[in-house]
């Protein structure tokens, strides 16, 4: 079986490889894509979007709805997460405290619990090691400028590389940086699950939304011109104004598609203990 | 664009790829796909394609890493075959 497996990977990597060879060269001028496509978009996007970012200017507004679907697929992998792993009733679990002056931990078994606000106990993981001070300092420090250039990412996006997608996986990253240099608790206590649901599905209808929008306005789905007399510019400033908008709503699905996605896996489903 | 450097990155994303799946410890298999994934984010940077770069640093080589390393942790560390 096994051979007969491996003669069938070479035998189509080998098909893949022999049908490249009718695919234009790199950066060849030539190939059709780069002849009629191309060009316009590198010499109109400047003025028909006001965008120094040529590949900002396809990716959302020339091939917007390639970007939204692109979202809805990450809020499916979100949602599929959650659906498949979640578990919303649960046996009472045993419980594990220590007292923060002395060190002694305490097994309290069947869902019996100390109040979270206590000052004398702390509530800690089944494989608990004690807090490294040099790795929750420095996290501590790094979290609040890995955030401002998140946001520097998503705002920056018509003029350097980056956008939405990356901006939102560098927030969402900063949030699994805080669970995982502290515990899943701390996390989820800034971060609620409620709040992550609900920011994941307002990301994806603020895009679809811009676009819905856009229709009502009279003109096609996602052409962000026919946002100008709200936001009382002209069409080309209200296209580049549109992409930034759906920037937006790109950055906040992806950012809490990732979280959601990690407090999933990394607590097997329970949202109690995390990595 | 160098060809050396472009050969020598060429060689690091194979191995990284056999490594990665013929590998029997799965947490060194999710590092070996970070790092095939930051080796593939280095290509893209050199044909220019910043943007793509950009993604791949950040959801190949960074979330995806830590989604890894968090299953492997839910569950086991061993491959059965």
């Amino acid at each position: 079986m096994k051979i007969i497996a491996l003669a069938i990977v070479i035998l189509s990597g080998g098909l893949l490889l022999y049908a490249t060879q009718d695919f234009p060269s790199w950066a060849d001028p030539a190939s059709p894509a780069s002849m009629h496509v191309s060009p316009h978009y590198l010499q109109k996007s400047m003025e028909e979007t006001s965008v120094p970012n040529v590949v900002t200017a396809v990716l959302a507004d020339y091939r917007g709805f390639d970007t939204m679907f692109e979202t809805t697929v990450i809020f499916c992998a979100g949602v599929a997460c959650f659906m498949l792993l979640r578990i919303s009733r649960q046996t009472p679990e045993d419980r594990y405290y220590r007292h923060i002056s002395t060190g002694v931990t305490i097994h309290i078994k069947g869902g019996g619990k100390i109040p979270d606000k206590s000052k004398e106990f702390e509530r800690i993981d089944t494989m608990w090691t004690p807090f490294d001070l040099v790795i929750k300092t420095v996290c501590r420090f790094l979290i609040p400028f890995i955030q401002l250039f998140a946001l520097y990412v998503i705002a920056h996006g018509h003029h350097s590389p980056g956008g939405g997608f990356q901006g939102g996986v560098i927030f969402g990253a900063s949030i699994i940086l805080l669970a995982i240099s502290h515990n899943l608790r701390i996390a989820t206590k800034r971060m609620r699950e409620k709040l992550v649901g609900l920011l994941c599905v307002t990301g994806v209808f603020i895009y679809a939304g811009t676009g819905a929008l856009c229709l009502l306005m009279g003109l096609n789905f996602l052409d962000y011109g026919a946002l100008a007399p709200l936001l009382h510019v002209d069409p080309v400033e209200a296209r580049s104004l549109g992409i930034l908008i759906v920037e937006v709503g790109v950055g906040i699905a992806v950012m809490a598609t990732m979280i959601w996605i990690y407090n999933n896996v990394s607590s097997a489903g329970k949202y109690d203990e995390g990595l | 664009m160098i060809w050396q450097l472009d050969l020598a990155i060429l060689t690091l994303v194979v191995v990284c790829a056999i490594a990665a799946i013929s590998v029997k410890d799965l947490l060194g298999s999710a590092i070996l796909f970070g790092a095939y994934s930051f080796m593939m984010c280095l290509l893209w940077a050199i044909m220019g394609a910043v943007d793509v770069a950009f993604t791949e640093a950040s959801v190949g080589a960074g979330v995806s890493t830590v989604f890894f390393v968090a299953a492997v942790f839910r569950s086991t560390r061993r491959t059965k075959d």
